[in-house]
């Protein structure tokens, strides 16, 4: 397959991704999306969840954060808070901060404040885990 | 004319402010290089949000958002963005004084104006002539994206729950290292630019979940954005401007050394002829 996409990942602080790929899958609000070069124009927001890449035949894996994914003549821009490739998350932190999460959900319930920002926590630490292991495995 | 030891005591004084200065503007310089690849990595993302922001504003239609409300305009809240430490010329100063005149202005269109502060210097300077509604200092050290986000979440709530009908943000925009731009831009209520249409074709999108769902949580992001550039590029103008403050400071303590030392050598050599003539008249005298 010739054709590609032109990709754009922007977080507030840096531009992480600026390339071409063949494919891209991410978790929509409404669920996991494959996206494929001539793809309509679709705009979704994106949840705390993992987005995938190949180039060349190979495929990326990264976490992100909340954010954005829009698609529009085969340019696609994701805009996110964090977005980490596979090969960059610390998973010593990642599980640190899981247990952290851990504890405070069990003391919690779901109506306090507080549970839904460590609830968030929780399913980041696990996302930065689970793509690490891909980072590893490629 | 002063004496010998106090003109020499003043050059030791001066050439130590000197060291300071010299060392503070080289402080600045480092920590300027940082904070001007922070605005520049950031700007994509602002820019990016925009254009998404009016993608979808050009396609609205349905309810509005609280956020794009528009109201009586009764109450005024007026963000300021100033730095934490002084030392850096008119920046500060320059600032508050904007925001006087600005809110003098407005005094008489509105029933109650409150201001927010981030950064001391303009906290110290507002807080006796106005409501300060809240004080953030210390958040310009390291400017993050959380901190400007939970600013912004309290800006929203504030403006849903009616408190201020109109938020605007004042800052000192980064335009270069000597030059920053007093910076006015509405925040709320959002007002979403229409203008841009008319040269590109809207394009037909598929949403997801609906447009209104996507808005509600973009517009408070856009938000976000705009409190988390505005304090880029307040760090970024504060060193850019204490930088050009303390390199004129060096160079008028470098003028200022030279106009002492030139002193010091006249009065020197003043000392020196007057001995002599003693000595002289001295032997003179007993040459008789």
């Amino acid at each position: 397959m010739a054709e590609k996409m032109k990709l754009e990942i922007v977080t507030p602080y840096k531009k992480v991704v600026d390339t071409e790929v063949e494919e891209v899958t991410a978790t929509g609000s409404l669920g996991e999306f494959g996206v494929l070069p001539g793809h309509a124009p679709f705009l979704t927001s994106l949840r705390i969840g993992e987005l995938a890449y190949k180039l060349n035949g190979v495929y990326e894996h990264m976490s992100l954060n909340w954010g954005y994914f829009e698609i529009c003549d085969d340019k696609i821009i994701v805009l996110v808070e964090t977005a980490e490739l596979a090969a960059d998350i610390d998973l010593e932190r990642a599980k640190a901060a899981l247990s952290r999460a851990e504890e405070k959900l069990k003391k919690l319930t779901s109506e306090d404040k507080q549970f839904k920002v460590y609830e968030a926590a929780l399913q980041r630490a696990l996302i930065r885990m689970q793509v690490a292991g891909k980072g590893v495995r490629k | 004319m002063a004496s010998l030891k106090s003109i020499k005591k003043r050059i030791v004084s001066v050439k130590n402010t000197r060291q300071i200065t010299k060392a503070m503007k080289m402080v600045s310089a480092a920590k300027l290089r940082r904070a001007q690849e922070n605005v520049v990595a950031a700007r994509p993302y602002a820019k990016k949000l925009g254009e998404v922001l009016q993608n979808l504003s050009a396609s609205l239609e349905g309810d509005l958002h609280p956020l794009l409300e528009k109201r009586d305009a009764k109450n005024l809240l007026l963000i300021v963005l100033t730095s934490d430490r002084g030392l850096c010329g008119g920046f500060n100063t320059n600032l508050c004084k904007a925001a006087d005149r600005y809110l003098k202005e407005k005094e008489s269109s509105f029933d109650q104006i409150s201001v927010m502060t981030i950064g001391r210097k303009g906290y110290e300077f507002l807080k006796s002539r106005y409501t300060v509604y809240k004080n953030y200092s210390n958040v310009l050290a390291k400017p993050n994206y959380q901190t400007a986000a939970m600013m912004a979440q309290e800006v929203i709530d504030g403006f849903v729950a009616g408190e201020y009908d109109q938020v605007e943000l004042l800052y000192n925009s980064f335009r270069t290292v000597m030059s920053q731009d007093i910076t006015f831009e509405p925040m709320l209520p959002v007002v979403p630019d229409k203008s841009a249409e008319t040269d590109a074709t809207p394009v037909e999108y598929i949403y997801e979940p609906s447009v209104d769902e996507l808005l509600a949580e973009i517009l408070p992001k856009n938000i976000e954005v705009q409190i988390f550039t505005a304090m880029l590029e307040t760090v970024a103008g504060e060193h850019g401007a204490r930088m050009t403050a303390m390199d004129s400071a060096s160079k008028n303590a470098n003028e200022m050394i030279g106009k002492l030392t030139l002193q010091y050598n006249r009065a020197r050599q003043a000392a020196i002829t007057t001995e002599l003539m003693e000595i002289i008249s001295g032997s003179e005298s007993i040459k008789g």
